[in-house]
């Protein structure tokens, strides 16, 4: 299939602008989106192709204009609300949480919600606290919500554009730090379903599970440790609610070694729940625990050094890896 | 705006038996449904409209087909004036499989959004933001449908009711809020709530036409609404109207609602919404007193019929639920 390489925000305006093209009841709405395209530029060009109608700014009103795109999509339009920062997304919890995600349920099953949230988070740049989390754990444990993590701009655009054909409310969650970045895209009609899981390296001695920002520098671990005679395989799950548990699964078994790597501070994170349910399908034949590098439980300071210390570096995966081959002694917590 | 004028034309006595039939049917539902309650038949919480039909029957008699409501945690009355079935409606209650969302919704969740209801809510507040969704939705689509969102004095202390309102001003939506203000936000009174107790006034302040009008006169909150509805349709939309009311009774079924003074409540019961909506019927419609009588006994003879089935209705059993649960 014929390719070109084009960067993580174009992916997601081409996928947004297509959907918007092919079904008149998808509509954008958020904070400088029309007329300046948005802060990352994903929504250039929209307002004019498609005018005021479908393309709206709106005032500084997180959980009001949540609550709208929510109301609309049970309405049976397909609204894209963009937020920011995905720490403002917390103004907007009621509706993501006691209204989308239970709308299907509480209805018996009648009413639908495809609603889709599109927000970025991660540390980067020394934008602090309030700027840099990394939240989708606390997505991930709202039953009734699909939550969307794409890593390069060919997930990005095809996760984009199922999102926009599904019928669930969908976090979608973007990177601040990987709008710019450049990758293949397949030419024409481009989707890809949720829950299935893409190999982003093969290998045979070790499973590095990573998402989202963390693929980049999971990769740059593999390569390192290629180096030294490791041959990871990296899995990118690319949507954590539906998990491709089986390709996850699948991986473990073959190289009985697993690491999963998450931005995200560690408490209550995505990566202790695909830990536990590693070690209970596979324990017997795990040869090393199954171990999680993420990010520190603490706010992430503005300090760039320090920033840079809260969370997951390249040398925190390669060491990770080469504790679960035993090449390195597996340290216990001090605690 | 506090009083606009009354329609020049007199309420059809069409008009006048729909608007009676629907506060019946409301106040029979609710003091029946107590009853149902009393003995054990439905569980979890249960808000009588007892006291407020005036506001949804006068709303919903407004509106037409393809329009949108969207109500409060207090909704059977908005759904019962929007046209729903009885029958679903207690069999929702009583947990059946036939209910409207089979059971898993219950009181505050009941919802038909295949006739535009967007639902009840158990987050007070929650149905602005989701009707003005609704609204917006609409506007998309080049329909000139109309939405109400079903709000409530507590309601209009959310943050998200000036958030979602401004929006529907600034996008000229075809949105009418409908601030039912039975002054209690459970026992609290409005004026612990807030300092200036007309809310329409909070309209006012976004650009909003607003308007206030007696809750507990059915034929008063009709022909505003319809007004409102002109508003809207003539791009003047969003459009604020507070109805004030009073409950009949305590904020739950449980709850005896002693904080409410005997007088104060004694007046509102003066002013009784079903009897007016009676009275209107008798003596502007010139209905005759057995022409009442007969469509009371039918609306009483429909409630028991939809109580049998409802009793002879199955529950979705463990297994269909973790079918259905499949994917969460
Ligand atoms: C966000 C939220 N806070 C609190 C409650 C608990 N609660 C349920 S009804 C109610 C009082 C509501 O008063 P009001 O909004 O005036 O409506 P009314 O009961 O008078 O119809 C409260 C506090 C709730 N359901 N949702
Ligand atoms: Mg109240």
């Amino acid at each position: 299939m014929a390719m070109r390489e084009i960067m993580y925000r174009d992916a997601l305006r081409e996928a947004i602008d297509e959907e918007m093209a092919r079904n008149s009841d998808v509509f954008i709405i958020g904070e400088g989106i029309a007329e300046r395209g948005g802060s990352y530029k994903v929504t250039e060009g929209l307002l004019a192709k498609y005018g005021s109608k479908r393309v709206r700014d709106t005032p500084i009103a997180e959980a009001g204009m949540i609550g709208v795109g929510v109301g609309a999509a049970i309405a049976g339009a397909r609204p894209i609300v963009e937020i920011l920062y995905v720490d403002f997304a917390m103004l907007g919890m009621d509706m993501i949480v006691n209204q989308a995600a239970k709308f299907r349920l509480m209805t018996g099953g009648n009413g639908r919600v495809p609603f889709v949230m599109r927000t970025q988070g991660g540390a980067g740049g020394g934008v602090a606290a309030q700027h840099s989390q990394s939240l989708e754990a606390l997505f991930y444990h709202i039953p009734g919500l699909r939550v969307v993590m794409p890593s390069t701009p060919s997930d990005a655009k095809g996760l984009l554009k199922y999102a926009l054909r599904q019928e669930d409310p969908v976090m979608f969650l973007e990177h601040k730090h990987l709008y710019m970045t450049k990758g293949l895209v397949p030419d024409g009609e481009h989707i890809i379903e949720f829950g299935k899981a893409d190999i982003k390296r093969p290998g045979k001695d070790v499973t590095l599970i990573a998402w989202s920002n963390m693929i980049p520098t999971t990769l740059a671990a593999a390569e390192e440790l290629a180096t030294q005679g490791i041959d990871a395989e990296v899995v990118d799950p690319r949507t954590l609610v539906p998990l491709d548990k089986k390709t996850i699964l699948e991986s473990v078994s073959k190289t009985k070694r697993a690491v999963i790597v998450q931005e995200a501070n560690r408490r209550g994170g995505v990566a202790s729940d695909i830990c536990s349910i590693i070690q209970e399908e596979l324990f017997y034949d795990l040869d090393a625990p199954v171990t999680i590098v993420a990010g520190l439980d603490v706010p992430i300071p503005f300090n760039l050094t320090l920033e840079k210390a809260s969370v997951p570096q390249k040398q925190h995966v390669v060491a990770a890896a080469r504790r679960v081959l035993h090449v390195d002694p597996i340290e216990l917590a001090a605690e | 705006m506090t009083t606009p004028a009354r329609s020049a034309n007199a309420p059809s006595k069409a008009l006048l038996e729909k608007i009676f039939r629907t506060a019946y049917k409301i106040r029979v539902f609710e003091t029946e449904g107590i009853k149902l309650y009393r003995q054990g038949l439905i569980r979890g919480y249960f808000h009588p409209y007892l006291g407020q039909e005036g506001i949804a029957t006068g709303v919903c008699a407004a509106l037409r087909e393809g329009d949108y409501i969207a109500s409060t945690h207090r909704g059977h009355g908005h759904c019962i004036a929007w046209g729903a079935d009885v029958k679903r409606m207690v069999a929702e209650l009583l947990q059946k499989e036939t209910g409207y969302c089979k059971g898993y919704g219950g009181s505050m969740h009941i919802a038909d959004i295949s006739v535009g209801n967007l639902g009840a809510n158990g987050i007070v507040g929650a149905g602005t933001p989701l009707g003005v969704g609704a609204a917006l939705a609409c506007q998309i689509r080049g329909s000139d449908a109309i939405t109400v969102t079903f709000t409530s004095d507590g309601g209009s202390n959310n943050g998200t009711f000036l958030e979602s309102l401004n929006l529907a001003a600034i996008w000229n939506l075809n949105f009418i809020l409908v601030i039912e203000n039975n002054q209690y936000a459970v026992s609290t009174r409005i004026e612990e709530s807030t300092r200036e107790t007309d809310l329409y006034k909070r309209g006012l302040a976004i650009g909003v036409p607003s308007f206030q009008v007696d809750g507990n006169d059915p034929i008063a909150v009709h022909d505003l609404t319809r007004e409102a509805v002109e508003l809207c349709r003539a791009g003047k939309g969003p459009v604020l109207i507070e109805a004030r009311t009073f409950r009949h009774m305590g904020h739950h079924v449980n709850d005896p609602g002693k904080y409410m003074p005997e007088d104060e409540l004694a007046s509102y019961k003066e002013r009784d919404p079903v009897d007016r909506a009676r009275n209107a019927l008798l003596e502007m419609g010139g209905a005759k007193v057995q022409e009442i009588a007969a469509i009371e006994a039918e609306i009483v003879a429909e409630f028991e019929s939809a109580v049998e089935f409802s009793k002879a209705s199955a529950e979705v059993t463990p297994d269909a639920f973790r079918e259905f649960a499949v994917g969460y």
